[in-house]
């Protein structure tokens, strides 16, 4: 097996990221606007958001990753890319994992990054604890996108696959996201939850690439 | 032993005296535990006086939606490894009847919740939570299947997606124990476990199993449905291919 | 082959030697990208195998192209992919695309795009061609390029399937008709 055409697509998939001119602005426009609509739904009461906070900054994160998710492998079976990719050498799996993982850099990574900033509008306290916080939703993201992608995949042949996708994923999310929130609280128990997002994480990468590789092969049947 | 049954003919041979017998079974052994469960067994109050007598329709509904899940992954999993084509049509029937009791087991739930927690619904409850989980697996089952365009691709996307919930399952499960393990106060309804009378058992029994049988029957009838119409849409075809 | 409910074809064997151009025939709709498909080893049949002892290359309808992506760009992202240390220049003056080789995908024409495509036939060596349709959208001088591209390859011991619909201008060896 040659990494070559894994890197190819992985760098097909970056450059596709960043032709479309706003790159990764639109999830965080989408990120930081859903996040910033809640205070305006809930009231502005300081121990309220801050109890909320992390809690609306995971939702946020699993719909920008749902939102995002759509185009990514609908895209390739339309213009014929996927053909291309499933008659390379490579793995279809590996093909999936890359374009996956290259999908996370631009649109889930930044959203993590931009966090800290979000969690000061939701009143939390400026320390070392946001940067974690950080570390946690790039690491719930990672697990969010990989089975976000396996229902993209799924839907990559439907019109308006964009639903599909929602309802696929959701349940999928549940484990991550609740490890994810837990990891940010200091409920007795939490202790391991930081290690249970990571588990979570690790299992969306391994599991995930072969239903998506399954998926794509029908897809271009 | 799964060739045996991949046979559509041989499966609706089987199905001619199977599903009806499944049908009398499931109605007798549902109205057994009912009448038991309704009127002899004595109410407990420690679960919430009469309203504990819906147990007997919400704990078989719930063993059900945990079952129904399960058979459908193996059905799928039996389709995408060997292409048995019976398995397809089971894991296409079960999905829309697993989503119905799923939903039973969410009503009924929330029926025994309300007079016991004084809510409808308890985010603390972990089987509440698991089961709504499952119901919404059924539901992108179900969803998922329609948006295909073909039967044979149909198939194909439920698998993966049976097979890949399957796989999530238990990982579910464990994150709503641990999340409801920590919200958790005492008001928690047990309707299994040491804590329950044996006067409860065998009406319970009965009622579980009558639901399996009763489920096991629909499923039956339709798969037979589908089979017809798998074999009409052929016959169509073929017409029209030649006329 | 069965699509839905409807059988597209049954009992169909294409063999392809060496130095030999095998055309698939037929009106539209009776499967001929779908028999392509197969060949190429996307469509899984519903009986039968294929078997290819050589490395192949693809060119169809849906041509492969990103729209932010140029000519250039294109050929260079496939010799990546297929380890290929092709001279892009010469294959973007080879196919006339020398003056659109910076042009992104979305404002090229129909038959520039095509030629794009078919540019990767160059990149690499690969003794079967599985082309569908290779005519369309070409002018009179892309349809020729293409003739000539075919003998050649032809002459240097390859194999050439593709799915043709009208007149296709050169002596097939064989002929599928479904």
């Amino acid at each position: 097996m040659t990494p070559k055409p894994i890197l190819a697509a992985f760098g097909q998939a970056l450059a596709e990221a960043w032709a479309g001119g706003a790159g990764a602005l639109l999830p965080l426009g989408f990120f930081a606007g859903a996040a910033v609509l809640v205070p305006l739904g809930i009231g502005t009461d300081p121990d309220t958001l801050r109890a909320v906070g992390p809690g609306i900054l995971w939702v946020a994160l699993a719909l920008s990753s749902l939102v995002t998710l759509e185009r990514i492998f609908q895209a390739d079976t339309e213009d014929g890319t996927l053909d291309l990719w499933l008659q390379t050498e490579a793995p279809a799996s590996a093909i999936a994992a890359a374009k996956t993982m290259a999908h996370f850099l631009t649109a889930g990574l930044p959203l993590a990054l931009l966090s800290p900033l979000l969690s000061l509008m939701f009143l939390a306290d400026a320390d070392a604890t946001l940067l974690v916080h950080a570390a946690y939703y790039a690491i719930g993201g990672l697990a969010f996108y990989f089975w976000g992608g396996v229902g993209a995949a799924l839907s990559a042949t439907v019109r308006r696959g964009g639903l599909l996708i929602s309802l696929i994923a959701l349940p999928l999310y549940v484990p991550t996201a609740i490890f994810g929130a837990l990891a940010m609280t200091d409920a007795p128990g939490s202790q391991s939850a930081p290690l249970l997002l990571a588990a979570s994480a690790l299992f969306a990468l391994a599991a995930a690439p072969f239903a998506m590789a399954a998926a794509l092969r029908l897809a271009a049947d | 032993m799964f060739s045996w049954f991949a046979n559509p003919s041989r499966f609706m041979n089987l199905s001619n005296w199977l599903a009806p017998a499944c049908y009398a079974a499931g109605t007798l052994l549902i109205a057994w535990g009912l009448w038991q469960g309704l009127w002899i067994v004595p109410k407990d109050d420690y679960q919430g006086g009469d309203i504990m007598r819906v147990m007997f329709v919400h704990v078989p509904s719930a063993w059900l939606a945990m079952a129904s899940y399960s058979a459908m992954a193996a059905m799928s999993f039996v389709w995408f490894i060997w292409r048995h084509e019976v398995a397809d049509v089971a894991a296409k029937a079960i999905a829309p009847l697993g989503a119905l009791w799923t939903a039973l087991a969410l009503a009924t739930g929330a029926i025994w919740g309300k007079p016991t927690w004084g809510t409808w619904w308890q985010w603390d409850d972990a089987r509440l939570m698991s089961v709504l989980f499952m119901f919404f697996l059924f539901l992108g089952y179900i969803a998922l299947r329609a948006a295909m365009d073909t039967r044979q691709q149909a198939a194909r996307a439920g698998a993966i997606l049976a097979m890949v919930g399957a796989i999530n399952v238990p990982l579910i499960h464990y994150s709503v124990d641990l999340f409801t393990s920590l919200h958790q106060d005492a008001s928690v309804v047990t309707a299994d476990g040491p804590k329950m009378a044996a006067v409860y058992l065998w009406p319970l029994l009965s009622s579980a199993l009558g639901h399996s049988f009763l489920f096991a029957a629909l499923v039956q009838t339709q798969m037979r449905t589908e089979i017809r119409e798998r074999r009409t849409a052929r016959i169509r075809a073929d017409l029209m291919a030649g006329g | 082959m069965i699509r839905g409910d409807r059988v597209l074809f049954k009992d169909v064997c294409v063999v392809a030697p060496m130095r030999s151009t095998v055309t698939l025939r037929g009106s539209n709709g009776t499967g001929k990208t779908t028999l392509l498909r197969i060949l190429a080893g996307l469509t899984r049949p519903e009986t039968g195998a294929v078997t290819r002892n050589a490395p192949h290359h693809w060119i169809a309808h849906r041509e492969g192209l990103k729209p932010h992506e140029t000519p250039r760009q294109h050929l260079a992202l496939w010799a990546r992919a297929w380890g290929s240390e092709a001279d892009i220049e010469s294959i973007l003056q080879t196919m006339s695309l020398a003056r659109p080789a910076d042009v992104p995908a979305r404002h090229l024409s129909a038959g520039q795009r095509r030629r794009t495509a078919l540019a990767r036939l160059l990149l690499d060596k690969r003794p079967i061609w599985l082309l569908d349709e290779p005519f369309t959208a070409l002018d009179a001088d892309g349809r020729a390029l293409v003739l000539s591209l075919i003998e050649d390859h032809c002459r240097q011991d390859g194999c050439v399937i593709a799915a043709i619909h009208g007149d296709a201008g050169f002596e097939a060896t064989a002929e599928v008709v479904l």
